[in-house]
């Protein structure tokens, strides 16, 4: 059992109390792989009798929808983007994060407040205004950060996946560069540095994601198997003891499946 | 991020605010009457009406999905959009913004709701501080039966029935109200707005309202300015 810590104020008429899941966000710039290996992973934790909970940016049942149909239509202006992911995200929170908190489950989610924070940063956003309203976000268990080395390195994996360069992850909304590419690169760009200045701040544990998909699945287990047995009261199963990850064919359960090569599905 | 307090446009932006059955909507409408007789460039600003955001808040109270941190995330998302496409751009023209509702609706209301002060102040810290802020009180049974006479059913919402402070709708109005009213007393101060007493005939409070307004216009307020749409 933990304390429930949050960055800022907690949630008001939420009761605080010790839960005894655990909440680990797998963060990373659009195009690294994130929800090919939340998919993965909790695949693995449910073959070790974990019950885990998926979640992540832009999926709530209050603002979703919204969200996509405001971005489709490319008129989102800066603040009105910022302020909907900050609904959608207190929705997730509320609705689905802390009741499987509660109820023991360990929670993947694909994305936390930190791109929501770094999307805002990147556009000029007022940074005590931003950490404020994310103040309501519940400190994790551990943030999972897959970095790239290079906003080149990234294009070339969007690429590989076969999806082409999306309009607001190319950040083109922001008037960079004059096509797709270099407007990706030159986002990407500020976005990864916005992240490696993150990454102390929030104490990310940064795993390299440059590598083969194999590898960097092994060392998110490694990690995930040290927080998750760091309490032993929770672990039904020594995750040791568990066979190794399924391949990376094996789409995960709630997913159509996906081709082997696909590294990055496109969140919405 | 210009903050509240910060913005310097030409235009002018005045806002009504109070309980339901104040009588604000109808003062604001004669206002608007007036200064587009007087030759002035006017644009309205409802509360609740950004065409991005007004859907998922519609969805959402009929489904009743709201948390009291929600409800204020998803009205914050609302004026955001309002304030970047309708408010700071007739400013920036020189015209005359009126607003229906304003940031103080939420602070009284997110607070009533449980929300911190603190919390909700910030979040609304990109707002235009309006040029005028008008605070039409009424004493809560004045504003009750009105609301009442005016309509028959009372929405989910609306009488804070998510708080689960009465089971009956009626009740539960009448003690959201009144925690409104607390709030509304307690920013007169805070943000200096201008007290009208909703209990006075109809043109005495529209005289009031017009000689204040008019101590902020100006003979360029009345050349034309491009609509921005």
């Amino acid at each position: 059992m933990k304390e429930m810590k949050f960055y800022g104020t907690a949630l008001p008429g939420i009761e605080i109390e010790p839960y005894s899941g655990k909440l680990i966000v797998i963060e990373g710039t659009d195009g690294v792989g994130r929800s090919t290996h939340v998919g993965l992973l909790r695949t693995w934790l449910e073959a070790a009798g974990y019950a885990a909970l998926d979640t992540g940016m832009t999926r709530s049942v209050l603002a979703a929808r919204g969200i996509k149909n405001a971005r489709a239509g490319h008129t989102l202006g800066r603040l009105t983007m910022q302020l909907y992911y900050a609904t959608d995200f207190a929705d997730r929170l509320e609705n689905q994060i802390l009741p499987a908190l509660r109820a023991g489950f360990v929670v993947l989610t694909d994305r936390y407040i930190y791109s929501a924070i770094a999307r805002a940063m990147v556009r000029g956003a007022d940074p005590d205004w931003v950490r404020h309203i994310y103040g309501i976000a519940l400190v994790p268990d551990a943030v999972l950060y897959l970095r790239m080395p290079s906003a080149e390195a990234l294009a070339r994996r969007v690429l590989a996946s076969g999806s082409g360069f999306d309009f607001w992850e190319s950040g083109m909304d922001m008037g960079l560069a004059n096509d797709y590419y270099d407007s990706f690169i030159a986002y990407q760009k500020l976005m990864l540095k916005e992240f490696d200045r993150m990454s102390g701040e929030y104490g990310f544990h940064v795993l390299d994601a440059s590598r083969p998909i194999r590898r960097t699945s092994a060392a998110l287990r490694r990690s995930i198997a040290r927080i998750i047995e760091e309490t032993p009261t929770v672990a039904p199963q020594s995750l040791k003891a568990v066979p190794p990850a399924p391949p990376a064919h094996v789409p995960p359960i709630d997913r159509p499946a996906t081709p082997p090569d696909i590294l990055e599905k496109k969140s919405a | 991020m210009i903050s509240y307090g910060h913005h310097r446009y030409p235009g002018r932006l005045f806002v009504v605010e109070g309980t339901d059955g104040s009588g604000k909507s109808t003062q604001l409408t004669l206002l608007y009457q007036w200064l587009k007789s007087e030759g002035y460039s006017v644009f309205f600003s409802e509360w609740n009406s950004s065409s991005l955001v007004k859907d998922t808040t519609k969805r959402a109270k009929k489904r009743r999905l709201f948390t009291p941190t929600t409800f204020s995330l998803l009205h914050a998302t609302d004026f955001a959009d309002r304030t970047e496409r309708d408010i700071i751009p007739p400013l920036k023209a020189g015209a005359i913004v009126l607003a229906d509702r304003y940031i103080y609706t939420a602070f009284a209301r997110d607070v009533a709701r449980g929300c911190e002060r603190t919390w909700v102040r910030d979040l609304y810290r990109f707002a235009v501080r309006p040029t005028a802020a008008f605070f039409f009180r009424a004493p809560l049974e004045v504003a009750i039966d009105r609301i009442a006479s005016a309509r028959p059913q009372l929405k989910y919402y609306e009488a804070g029935m998510d708080m689960g402070w009465a089971d009956d709708d009626e009740e539960s109005f009448r003690i959201f109200q009144g925690k409104i009213l607390d709030e509304y007393d307690r920013m007169t101060i805070e943000f200096g707005l201008t007290l009208i007493d909703a209990t006075q005939p109809i043109h005495t409070q529209q005289r009031q309202m017009r000689e204040i307004v008019s101590r902020y216009l100006r003979e360029q307020l009345k050349e034309k300015v491009v609509a921005p749409k």
